[in-house]
């Protein structure tokens, strides 16, 4: 069972990898907003630093939301869905596995490029070490809750849009912890651990939610 | 091992395809379900396969594993191919191995089997329409499971791979596997017909 999830897994990443998997989208798109926010807001280095967590935030969260919609629906177009609905593992398990490989190729590379796009806001050390970490625990959080709306939106044929309209609302609140965790790392009243936490536990419960919810969906979906 | 499907109806969005149907499949036995278009010879497949809701009626198997579920013990063969243009037939077929499990040919012989060797290592792009329905074929190869769902299997094959496949089904039936066939065109192995209705 283990060797199917890793097969699965090793499938998704490699998928992605490839000419038209479009695992550097969401990257891309990351480094765009990033880079031409500060144009727009102008040279005033102050701002620049104290928004630009939000900016790394927002962008993060943006840059989810653009991959999401094919996490099924190209398994659903070629029919693979249903073959894999048909393997002797448990639906939960398999979307869990999917999941994690679309983190990998989507959700990490932003948490790690976060580092080096917060110089271009002018981010003091410690605020990039906040960015960093907040969002290696909240991308995960955000995958899972993308992934329930991308399993309702996998049949249709533009579901990119109502994907974005169902789950961002969910999404708010990692988004709000996120950014009070790196707001509280650079001092404050409320030490980190607290609103890190919760994030934390946002992301665990999405994990569970999000991976059920998901797998309710396929199952349920008359195809 | 007996396919028993009993009183079976599918509603697809209101409207009734089929209802009260009932048939058996034996071991050995291959039967082919005909009819004309749109009588739902592709949705009994899918309902058999467990992929669409059952309005009414019970489909089981028969002497099958009691630990697994019927979709478990079953390969579906459908019109979409579940190819990834990206992956080379190898890695397709490892992938199928692995996530099916259980006994099967190595994705090596599997692919030697249909006749798409040399083309083990190319990406899928570049497979033909049908060496694509042969790497489609391949699939049932890699893990074994009893019960074989075919939706017009042959389509896109020329005469050559449809023998190829022939065999295949022969010797699928020679070990004791069942077969349930939707097809317009004559098939190369012995089937018993079944035939599906106009609705009135």
């Amino acid at each position: 069972m283990i060797d199917a999830l890793f097969a699965m897994i090793i499938r998704d990443v490699r998928l992605a990898a490839r000419i038209g998997g479009g695992a550097g989208v969401g990257l891309v798109f990351f480094l765009i907003l990033v880079t031409i926010i500060p144009f727009a807001v102008g040279p005033d280095m102050a701002l620049l630093s104290r928004i630009g967590p939000a900016i790394l935030w927002v962008a993060a969260l943006l840059a989810t939301l653009l991959g999401l919609d094919r996490l099924f629906q190209a398994d659903e177009e070629d029919g693979s869905l249903d073959l894999i609905r048909m393997a002797p593992l448990p639906l939960p398990l398999i979307v869990l596995a999917k999941v994690v490989a679309h983190w990998l190729v989507t959700g990490l590379p932003l948490a790690l490029a976060a580092p080096f796009l917060g110089l271009l806001l002018a981010l003091e050390p410690d605020a990039l070490l906040a960015v960093t970490v907040t969002l290696l625990v909240g991308t995960p959080a955000l995958t899972f809750i993308g992934a329930a709306g991308a399993a309702l939106t996998a049949g249709l044929r533009r579901g990119g849009l109502i994907l974005s309209v169902l789950v961002l609302p969910l999404m708010i609140p990692v988004l709000i912890f996120g950014i009070s965790a790196t707001s509280a790392a650079l001092g404050g009243t409320v030490p980190f651990h607290v609103p890190f936490l919760i994030l934390v536990g946002l992301g665990l419960f999405a994990a569970v939610t999000g991976t059920i919810a998901a797998a309710l969906a396929i199952h349920f979906a008359e195809g | 091992m007996r396919l028993i499907v009993e009183g079976v109806a599918c509603v697809r969005s209101g409207r009734t395809l089929f209802e009260d149907l009932t048939f058996a499949v034996d071991a050995g036995e291959a039967l082919a379900v005909t009819g004309p278009n749109g009588v739902g010879k592709s949705s009994l497949l899918r309902l058999v396969a467990g992929l669409l809701p059952k309005a009414a009626g019970a489909v089981h198997l028969q002497g099958g594993d009691r630990d697994l579920s019927l979709a478990e013990q079953a390969h579906y063969l459908g019109h979409r191919d579940a190819l990834k243009p990206a992956l080379t037939p190898f890695e397709l077929l490892d992938f199928w191995k692995r996530l099916f499990g259980g006994e099967g040919l190595a994705p090596e012989v599997a692919l030697a089997r249909v006749g798409l060797a040399h083309a083990r290592l190319l990406p899928s792009a570049y497979l033909s329409a049908g060496q694509r329905r042969r790497l489609a074929i391949a699939r049932l190869l890699v893990a074994q499971r009893p019960l074989w769902l075919l939706d017009e299997p042959t389509s896109a094959l020329d005469a050559d791979s449809e023998a190829m496949f022939a065999h295949l089904v022969d010797e699928h039936l020679a070990a004791g596997g069942l077969v349930l066939v939707a097809t317009h065109q004559p098939l190369g192995f012995p089937a018993r017909d079944f035939r599906m209705g106009a609705l009135a």
